[in-house]
């Protein structure tokens, strides 16, 4: 694949990157199965795990990738601090890259935090979900997910349902399916979707119904529940009525299609609760994929950049991703 | 008394233009305009314009307190460099301006400036929308711009109050005008949007303030102004429908007048795609098609005046994400290139959109804006259109840096500039 620095979007990606990474991924999940589930891969290698917005999944998954390739992982959880007061953005990021660190993950509640962060640091910046916009390795864990069970994608139809509007994972995922050759339609009111899909490789509708018994995928999305006084939709009962995966619906899937769930779900809202208990139902190995999705994507950044790598050791580090 | 000539330039007002040489003194008025003039010191004006002085209807100079972003004294040099000889100061300050104490307090800073810095007042006390500010007592000291700038009056009781309150002072100062200048922003729909609300924000994940936010507060005060006959003034008006309203309430004989800042005619959201907070702006940069909206707006005279809304935030504050840098750009060293550059509009129009008709809503004239003859105040711009520059933050005046035109090519740049009698900018450079 291309030499790839940094990873902030899944636009960055081309199919045949997002082919490369899933397949490295496949043997990060052969190493994952092991008695003792460690390669030396990016041994002396540090990843710093920047976290400005609370996450306990996605940091454990990181953190269990970088250990998996016996990088260290050192966590920083960065309070929010308001623009003028505190230290900006820039110098925490200039105070952690002096620390002499290969990799950053960023977590930020800003849309293009890590756009900003990969300016003002020479570390590989490896975006963890930055606001409503991108959260590329959430996306390639779902291909790979998706594509373990269902052979190559080109053709298969995808609904992305519910909170579109406040979604990384649909802006991602939206993007990653269709380089993929899926055809994606996100399923929401007008009150949860992006002002416009001008230049999106997506339709659109409001009625689940009307796809439910085509579609491949339905992958369902967080709702989210705070801020009632400028609530999308009345109720989450209504909601969950109009545009909810309900037992009714899951039974109108065609035979083989997944449901699938970024987490972490909220059950009676987005899917009935006895749904996301279904066989048809990937959510918990799409997070067992995290893990070894986001070794891949380690690999590729930090492990095969020249200018980190030692003399002599680049074979060390190709005879030990197998 | 010295003197000095400005020699082989055309001179352009409102009355026109002609070729000749200006004399002026060190007591503050023009002596002489015609050819062949000389002087105790003389300065080239081959190639150039010689102007009324540019007046700004919209900046900021963060003071008092924010002086870290800007000051009296360097908002008032950034403007000279870009040719202005008057400002108008936005009421956002730390106290707001919103009492005779802290409007003495920026003009007793302004009285060493190397321009004239006209403070407006708050429309309402702290400018929290909820009482109005003593607008008799602003009045009576000298204010005749009201806004609420960087909030528009969100209560519509409370701005047809202010209107209502404001056409009643006229007799506190006769023969001027009182005008309300909104910031026009329905916070309700604008809230949490950091961007123009359209394609761009749904690509890039920025949530989005719709157009509408600006246009339906400049609907309420087209009816507002029609209810209560005050003088309304808008604020850097931003969407083509704003500027159809405001032409179709002048088209009805209403009393508005409206600006557009130099951005909206230069730059669309598109900007927005490095996620670079200097392109953050409010109301913010919006669409192609709300671009020539402008332009059209300028060239048809629906909009009169061009305006910088000059917003200077330290590079501290700008390093942040898009959602929590703070809006705003500067503009005052630019604002003559930029729109020399972006606009086709014929150099007259042009001056007077950034001169005598911006001087005549501040109620400045006689001041500002000229005419340039004999026994006027010798408040000039010396401009030469056609000089060729590259934008670079490092070299501004301003204590900030975040503009958004780094690196651009530009075509226009003011030579001198003379307040008051006194050159102030001599070939581009700040005398003091």
């Amino acid at each position: 694949m291309k030499a790839l620095r940094h990873l902030l979007s899944m636009d960055d990606l081309d199919r045949d990157d997002i082919d490369y990474l899933l397949d490295l991924t496949q043997r990060y999940v052969e190493v994952s199965e092991r008695k003792i589930p460690r390669i030396p891969a990016l041994r002396g290698k540090t990843v710093a795990l920047v976290f400005y917005e609370d996450s306990t999944r996605t940091r454990i998954s990181f953190a269990t990738a970088a250990s998996r390739l016996s990088a260290d992982a050192l966590g920083f959880d960065v309070k929010r601090s308001s623009a003028n007061k505190g230290e900006s953005l820039r110098d925490t990021i200039e105070t952690i890259s002096a620390m002499g660190i290969h990799g950053i993950v960023l977590r930020h509640f800003g849309a293009g935090a890590p756009w900003r962060v990969r300016e003002w640091t020479d570390a590989s910046v490896i975006n963890g979900g930055d606001g409503r916009n991108q959260h590329p390795t959430q996306s390639l864990a779902d291909l790979f997910t998706a594509r373990r069970h269902l052979g190559e994608l080109d053709g298969k139809r995808v609904a992305i349902v519910g909170d579109v509007k406040n979604s990384r994972v649909a802006r991602s995922n939206a993007i990653g399916f269709a380089k993929m050759g899926a055809e994606v339609v996100f399923v929401a009111p007008q009150t949860l979707l992006p002002a416009s899909l001008e230049g999106w490789p997506v339709s659109a509708t409001h009625n689940l119904d009307e796809v439910v018994e085509e579609i491949d995928v339905c992958y369902l999305l967080r709702m989210q529940l705070e801020r009632q006084h400028d609530a999308p939709v009345p109720t989450l009962r209504e909601f969950h009525h109009e545009f909810g995966l309900t037992a009714a619906r899951a039974d109108r899937l065609k035979d083989g299609a997944l449901i699938m769930h970024p987490g972490p779900m909220n059950r009676d809202v987005e899917i009935a609760g006895e749904v996301a208990d279904r066989p048809n139902a990937v959510i918990t190995e799409q997070v067992a994929n995290g893990v070894a999705v986001r070794m891949a994507v380690l690999f590729v950044l930090i492990g095969s950049r020249l200018d980190l790598v030692e003399e002599g050791s680049l074979a060390d580090q190709e005879s030990a991703v197998a | 008394m010295s003197t000095l000539a400005l020699r082989g330039g055309t001179v352009v007002d409102a009355q026109g233009s002609r070729r000749a040489d200006v004399v002026v003194g060190d007591e503050g008025t023009i002596l002489a305009v015609g050819s062949g003039l000389t002087a105790d010191h003389e300065l080239d004006a081959g190639d150039c314009i010689v102007a009324p002085g540019l007046v700004d209807l919209h900046v900021h100079l963060r003071q008092p307190g924010n002086e870290e972003a800007e000051t009296i004294d360097t908002g008032a040099r950034a403007a000279a460099l870009g040719g202005f000889t008057a400002v108008v100061a936005m009421p956002n300050t730390d106290p707001a301006m919103d009492s005779v104490s802290v409007i003495s307090e920026v003009r007793a800073l302004g009285e060493s400036a190397i321009c004239d810095v006209v403070p407006s007042a708050a429309i309402s006390v702290g400018r929290r929308g909820e009482a109005l500010a003593p607008m008799a007592e602003l009045v009576r000291a000298g204010v005749r711009i009201f806004t609420d700038d960087g909030a528009g009056v969100q209560d519509d009781k409370l701005m047809r109050t202010a209107l209502d309150y404001a056409s009643s002072l006229g007799h506190l100062c006769p023969g001027e005008t009182i005008v309300l200048a909104q910031h026009c922003e329905v916070e309700s729909l604008s809230k949490g949007g950091y961007m123009h609300e359209g394609s761009w924000s749904s690509w890039l994940g920025i949530p989005g303030q719709p157009s509408e936010a600006e246009e339906l507060m400049v609907m309420r005060d087209i009816a507002l102004c029609r209810l209560t006959g005050a003088r309304v003034h808008f604020q850097h008006m931003s969407t083509a429908g704003s500027i159809s309203m405001i032409r179709a309430a002048k088209a009805a004989g209403l009393p508005v007048t409206a600006e557009a800042a130099t951005h909206h005619f230069s730059l669309t959201d598109a900007c927005c795609q490095s996620y670079d907070p200097v392109y953050k702006v409010h109301p913010p940069l919006r669409t192609d098609a709300d671009v020539e909206a402008v332009r059209a707006g300028l060239a048809d005279g629906t909009i009169d005046a061009i305006a910088t809304d000059h917003a200077p935030h330290t590079s501290k504050s700008k390093q942040q994400t898009f959602a929590d840098a703070p809006p705003g750009m500067l503009g005052l060293e630019t604002a003559f290139a930029v729109a020399n550059t972006y606009l086709d509009m014929p150099v007259d129009s042009l001056l007077g959109a950034m001169s005598w008709r911006p001087a005549a809503i501040a109620g400045l004239n006689g001041a500002h804006g000229g005419p340039i003859e004999e026994g006027s105040m010798a408040n000039l711009a010396v401009i030469d259109p056609d000089a060729a520059w590259t934008v670079s933050a490092a070299e501004l005046a301003s204590r900030s840096s975040n503009t958004p035109y780094e690196g651009m090519a530009l075509r226009g740049r003011v030579r001198h500039t003379i307040y008051q009698g006194e050159a102030v900018v001599i070939d581009g450079v700040a005398q003091r």
